[in-house]
């Protein structure tokens, strides 16, 4: 205590001192203390690219089964490499790190692609076809933007069927208690800072022909994932991204280069990208015909639809939470629209029979996370909390009743409430674009439940 | 920029010369980063296929042939003669789709053969993608469309046949024509065009 201006550390220990105690344990009146800094390495740690606390155990999960099983003793099927979900449950803010951030692999292996060796071909329908190295396109003027992702298939029923097929078989407790309906079902969304070049100014530089109404965007990946994407959004507001969120991208982000196309379902966003076709018309691929199609109840499919709906998700406290008691929380969760800002957001805590307006965290972006809070004052009883949200357009994010009425057939718009499970069994083959309130029930006891995937028979 | 100044110091403005400013601001890069593809790039990147075949290379195959490439290549994961499996079906489910138990095939669901010759092409076989030659992706598609009762054995499938070539399920889709709704700018989905049912 020598020094003037004495530092913490230092205060502290005399303070201890003082009183008689062990350095680091500062009793309060109930017997608890400050925590105490007590760092377990005996060398120094490397800091030249940081690491979290080994307090923090928030982690990326793997699909549970997943709309094909992968079989024992099988490699994994093409373009199933797996998916890594997003922990939602222990969300905060509206940026999700990278190391987070949810990936469906395809093919047969993770791209481990060399950034010198990339190239990006734009061809096709344009004056001059241009092949850009990443070199060249980090010398374009570039732009940053806050984009969310979310998978095509995200909060589909045939995710959590699969959730609970590979619990009851796993049998395990440990599993089923690690398992949660916020992340298996839910945790294909993520938002993140890209920085890149507009697609617009490539397709400017490269001068689009006058007919051209269609893109081909092509991967560099083992499956060569590919899709069809209409040339005015690429000239909209389409980014060739190469950073995420103030890095590099990560490898099962796309690296070294990867479609960003906002507020459209995740199999648009192509990574590893190496080629831009211009063309006259769709495609066709598989991905936009044999999947990512919506097979109705008639045995018609419905294709070509891009845009995520209006969505929002309590993810505080949701089924990985367990409520220590009565009293204060703060309800907190995200809500996006694919098709524009987030205007209003709503949340139930009586089971949907009143709903008060929920905080929105400033800065509310369009085609982005939105932050949303409520303090609650839980009184113990059971419950149902949910959010719904509006976009700037009026949108409106739909029950599941609903959105299973907008998804049926439109000659059979008024589906009863009570044959709802039936619908979904004949309809639900491969349903996307899923963007239902999720009802979260409280327990008297604090336990925390999802309260709408549970009414479906698996 | 350059278009006004001229604009400005002229007194005298042909229209000729207005056409071909407007003309070269059109067509002319801004940043002059990049360079043109190598035909050898061209050739090996530009191989996705779309309905109109026009990337499809030469060459042609018969389900004949298509069958030994199959059970030598894809056999181990879409089963002896594409139905058992474990991985996805090829084969079968005519009739199925607007029934409970709606089995999606090539033979049932997919609506453009090109799509078939696309996918095998890029992305199969798994681990070996892009391995196969030409003839071996048209005897495999051949192959698919024989055992899903669309061609014969011995039908020859080459550029040609595989863009005339019908799909049983071509009209299984809404819209009809998505490459019409670019162009209307009606291409945002269908849900948004309909409003929830109130509560």
């Amino acid at each position: 205590m020598s020094s003037k201006t004495p530092n913490r550390r230092g205060f502290l220990k005399g303070s201890a001192a003082l009183a008689g105690l062990a350095v680091g344990a500062i009793p309060f009146a109930n017997g608890e203390t400050f925590a105490v800094d007590k760092p377990e390495e005996e060398s120094p740690l490397d800091l030249s690219y940081g690491t979290r606390s080994h307090f923090e155990s928030s982690v990326r999960s793997v699909t549970l089964g997943g709309v094909r099983d992968i079989v024992p003793g099988m490699p994994p099927p093409a373009g199933e490499m797996g998916q890594r979900l997003t922990p939602l449950q222990d969300s905060v803010g509206i940026i999700t790190p990278a190391s987070l951030h949810f990936m469906t692999g395809r093919g047969s292996h993770l791209p481990d692609i060399d950034p010198r060796e990339h190239r990006l071909m734009i061809h096709g329908m344009v004056d001059r076809p241009l092949v850009f190295t990443m070199e060249e396109l980090k010398r374009l003027p570039s732009i940053s933007r806050i984009y969310f992702l979310e998978c095509t298939g995200n909060s589909g029923l045939s995710h959590y069927k699969a959730m609970v097929k590979t619990l009851r078989a796993a049998n395990s407790p440990e599993l089923t208690k690690s398992t949660h309906v916020i992340q298996q079902v839910h945790g294909r969304t993520a938002t993140s800072e890209w920085t890149g070049v507009p697609l617009s100014l490539l397709l400017k530089e490269a001068g689009v022909q006058k007919n051209a109404s269609w893109l081909v965007a092509e991967g560099g990946d083992a499956g060569k994932h590919s899709k069809s994407i209409p040339l005015e959004k690429g000239m909209d507001d389409v980014l060739v991204a190469y950073a995420q969120n103030g890095e590099a991208l990560r490898r099962e982000n796309g690296y070294p280069l990867r479609l960003i196309v906002p507020g459209f379902q995740g199999v648009n966003n192509v990574k590893y990208i190496r080629s831009i076709k211009v063309v006259d018309k769709p495609y066709y691929l598989k991905v936009e015909t044999a999947n990512y199609t919506n097979l109705k109840p008639d045995g018609k499919a419905s294709w070509y639809e891009y845009q995520v709906g209006p969505k929002s998700l309590i993810t505080y406290p949701s089924d990985a939470h367990t409520l220590p008691g009565r009293g204060l929380y703060q309800i907190s969760g995200l809500a996006w629209s694919g098709r524009g800002a987030i205007s209003k957001v709503e949340v139930s805590t009586d089971s949907g029979r009143t709903w008060k307006d929920a905080n929105l965290q400033q800065p509310i972006l369009r085609k982005a996370h939105t932050r949303f809070r409520m303090p609650w004052n839980w009184d113990g009883a059971e419950t149902h909390i949910m959010s719904r949200c509006t976009n700037e357009y009026g949108d409106i994010q739909p029950t599941m009743i609903e959105l299973a009425q907008l998804w049926g057939d439109t000659r059979e718009p008024h589906i009863p409430a009570a044959d709802i499970e039936k619908f979904w069994e004949s309809a639900a083959i491969m349903e996307f674009l899923s963007n239902p309130i999720q009802p979260w029930k409280v327990g008297q006891d604090g336990s925390v439940q999802d309260a709408l995937y549970i009414n479906f028979k698996v | 920029m350059r278009c006004t100044s001229i604009l400005r110091s002229s007194f005298i403005l042909p229209a000729v010369a207005l056409l071909a400013c407007t003309a070269a601001m059109a067509q002319s890069p801004t940043y002059k980063v990049g360079r043109p593809p190598t035909d050898a790039e061209m050739h090996s990147w530009d191989n996705v296929v779309g309905s109109d075949g026009k990337e499809l290379p030469s060459g042609s195959g018969t389900a004949k042939e298509g069958a030994k490439i199959y059970a030598a290549k894809c056999s181990f994961c879409h089963g002896k003669t594409g139905v058992e499996g474990p991985y996805p079906r090829l084969v079968g489910g005519t009739g199925t789709l607007n029934t409970p138990n709606p089995i999606m095939t090539t033979g049932s669901f997919w609506p453009f053969a090109t799509t078939i010759w696309d996918y095998i092409n890029r992305s199969m076989p798994r681990d070996t993608e892009g391995t196969l030659t030409p003839d071996e992706v048209y005897s495999l598609t051949a192959f698919l469309l024989f055992r899903n009762d669309i061609i014969k054995d011995t039908d020859v499938m080459d550029r040609k046949s595989m863009v005339e070539l019908q799909m049983p399920n071509r009209n299984g889709f809404y819209p009809a024509n998505p490459e019409s709704t670019t162009k209307n700018g009606n291409w945002k989905p269908n849900w948004n065009q309909a409003k929830p049912a109130s509560k």
